[in-house]
């Protein structure tokens, strides 16, 4: 059989095979009855109606005809990348990584290196222009977070900041 | 007469030169997010929920009121301006609105938007005030089958509107209803799909899972077209006022819609978008006076009249939320997160517990109405200014606000690691076509569901029947199933699809 719809074939096989983690998963947890229900009885009843959902987008994405075939399409490595990497240096930077020794940098680091790292995701990356960027997002996330709004930030690097 | 006392200790409460100060910095921030390219009003809440935190409570609701106009209008105002509609709600607004601009009529569109919102927003803020407390009589008679039942009906009305495939967006709220268990179970304390992550005990962040779908999401999306594609047109704004036939012309549709509106707007799940849409499909069923603009080739009541609906709906939709605690769509299921980070769970119980936080909000909702005409209309060559910015600054930056929002709302850099794997999930979701709005709203309704439920079934020990024996539960029950007939039927099938398709 040939396979109609891309896009609803692979939406119906993670929603399939999320619903059945979330099932098997629920069976470790007291199920109960209907009166009684332990944590596991709704899990395991959305769990297989997830299950069920999915296999009916599969079926449908096998029959019903659609005109381009809905493809998925390349996926969009670079960008997604670097837009998630720079989101978990940024974690870094502010948090560290205690287990290696690696200290927090802080969130003016912590800035500069997102804002690098995710303009590297464009089409077009000019040094002098992101570093433009990423010191007026510093100095207006200082003003604007820190400074008013007093949220609590590692804001310099701990051994600088002591 | 009771109405007009407590809208009287509403703006009492309301009206302090701060919180009016904190209304418009709301407004005036929602707004300039709310105006970027594909920013809605979701994503706008979510990233500057932040900011109210160090608010006291009324102040922070006053705020985020403000912040969930200006969004929403600034919403309209990008899909006027480049034909990029920032919300579903918006996407009827797209059709007149953009052909108007494309004319050098975009003052006047934006103009009709502003004003039909403002004169919809006043008539939902007295519809509000009205209602809201004959229907927390009706709430309190509300036992947990009945809300179990009115949750289904929320979450099959926000179904039946999306867009798209229906299994799949029934599929998108049963994970989300799956991933709104992750934690401990309040019942048992057992800490269930925590993989023994203590962070994971206290359940997924709302603000995680919006940003990272949202956010992060269409950010990848975006930057994977190339810049041609990103279309963006800015034009020389010609003229900001409506003419005197505009008026004449738009007056009744406003009326239409604002009517059509505020009734849409009370039912859970009825939401803006179905009363933006119905409201263009009305006024495209009128007679075109002599000289008018066809549709679809710039009429203005094809601006008015789906802006008004959306912003009277948008106004009734607190009904459900303030009454009921139950949010009605995504950008109200965030102010639900909103309330409860400051203590305040929403549900019938806030009216008599905290009035003046109740009535405070309310009347700091036509406050937020009044701030968003007094900011836009002087300033709308300013927006157009703002989208010119090209997008290579702006995604790190809102890459940025997105992470350190995400930081904040636990001092937690667990939370970054989460919001990078649901910037992965929203990809994946944008690839399969899967709508992820329904998904939140799940999230949301998630553990409410499962609490009224258990407690339904334990009162009428085991049996389902409970559910179809009461009869509000069951009526209930019979309008979501009614719902889910009207758009199976093929020839409403048929329109649905031609009003999301033809542009």
């Amino acid at each position: 059989m040939r396979i109609k719809s891309q896009k609803d074939f692979f939406a119906g096989l993670m929603f399939s095979i999320t619903g059945a983690a979330f099932a098997i998963g629920a069976t470790n947890y007291t199920i109960g009855d209907g009166a009684r229900m332990g944590p596991g009885y709704f899990p395991l009843m959305l769990g297989i109606v997830l299950t069920i959902l999915g296999a009916i987008v599969v079926l449908q994405s096998m029959v019903i005809e659609t005109e381009s075939g809905d493809r998925i399409g390349t996926i969009a490595w670079k960008p997604l990348c670097y837009i998630i990497g720079a989101n978990v240096l940024f974690g870094i930077c502010l948090g560290g990584i205690p287990k290696v020794g690696i200290p927090s940098l802080g969130l003016i680091v912590g800035i500069y290196a997102l804002t690098f790292v995710s303009a590297l995701a464009g089409d077009e990356f000019n040094f002098k222009e992101v570093a433009v960027l990423a010191t007026v997002l510093a100095i207006l996330s200082f003003v604007a977070f820190v400074w008013l709004l007093n949220l609590q930030f590692p804001v310099w690097p701990t051994f600088v900041a002591g | 007469m009771d109405l007009l006392a407590n809208l009287a200790t509403g703006f009492g409460v309301a009206v302090t030169p701060i919180n009016l100060l904190y209304a418009f910095i709301g407004c005036l921030l929602g707004t300039l997010i709310g105006v970027l390219p594909g920013i809605g009003p979701v994503a706008t809440i979510a990233m500057l929920l932040p900011a109210t935190y160090a608010l006291p409570p009324v102040s922070a609701l006053i705020m985020l009121a403000g912040i969930y106009y200006g969004a929403q209008y600034g919403g309209s105002t990008t899909a006027i301006l480049v034909n990029l509609p920032g919300e579903s709600s918006s996407v009827v607004t797209v059709i007149d609105g953009y052909q108007m601009a494309r004319k050098g009529r975009a003052g006047p569109a934006l103009a009709a938007a502003g004003l039909g919102s403002f004169f919809a927003g006043c008539v939902g803020t007295l519809i509000l005030a009205a209602f809201a407390a004959p229907l927390t009589e009706v709430a309190f008679k509300f036992g947990p089958a009945e809300y179990f039942s009115l949750m289904v009906l929320g979450l099959i009305g926000a179904v039946v509107l999306a867009s798209g495939s229906l299994v799949k967006a029934v599929a998108m709220i049963v994970l989300g209803l799956l991933m709104g268990l992750v934690g401990t179970d309040v019942n048992s304390g057992v800490a269930r799909y925590s993989f023994d992550i203590p962070e994971l005990t206290d359940g997924i962040g709302f603000i995680v899972i919006a940003m990272g779908v949202f956010g992060y999401g269409e950010i990848i999306m975006n930057l994977s077209k190339h810049d041609d594609d990103r279309e963006v047109f800015t034009a020389k704004v010609t003229g900001l006022f409506p003419t005197k036939e505009d008026f004449k012309r738009m007056a009744p549709a406003v009326l239409r819609g604002t009517a059509l509106g505020s009734a849409l707007g009370i039912l859970p799940g009825g939401g803006a978008l179905l009363a933006a849409f119905a409201a263009y499909t009305i006024e495209k069923k009128t007679k075109l006076q002599p000289g008018e603009v066809p549709f679809g080739k710039g009429n203005i009541r094809g601006v008015a009249a789906p802006e008004s609906a959306n912003n009277a709906g948008a106004q009734t939709s607190f009904i459900p939320l303030l009454t009921l605690g139950i949010p009605p769509n995504a950008v109200m299921a965030l102010m639900v997160g909103a309330m409860t980070i400051h203590n305040i769970q929403p549900g019938p119980q806030v009216m008599t517990s905290n009035p003046q936080l109740f009535w405070g909000l309310i009347a700091s909702m036509w406050i937020g109405n009044l701030m968003l005409i007094v900011l836009n209309l002087p300033l709308i060559g300013m927006w157009i200014k703002l989208l010119t910015i090209p997008y290579r600054w702006l995604f790190p930056a809102i890459v940025l606000f997105c992470a350190i929002g995400v930081y904040s709302t636990n001092n937690n850099v667990f939370d970054i690691w989460m919001v990078a794997i649901f910037g992965v999930v929203g990809y994946a979701f944008l690839k399969m076509g899967a709508e992820p709005a329904p998904l939140l709203l799940g999230f949301i309704l998630g553990p409410m569901m499962e609490e009224n439920l258990r407690r339904a079934l334990l009162l009428s020990r085991g049996d389902w029947g409970v559910f179809v024996t009461r009869p509000l539960s069951a009526s209930l029950l019979a309008a979501a199933l009614a719902l889910l007939a009207v758009v199976l039927l093929p020839s409403i099938k048929a329109k649905r699809n031609e009003a999301f398709v033809e542009d």
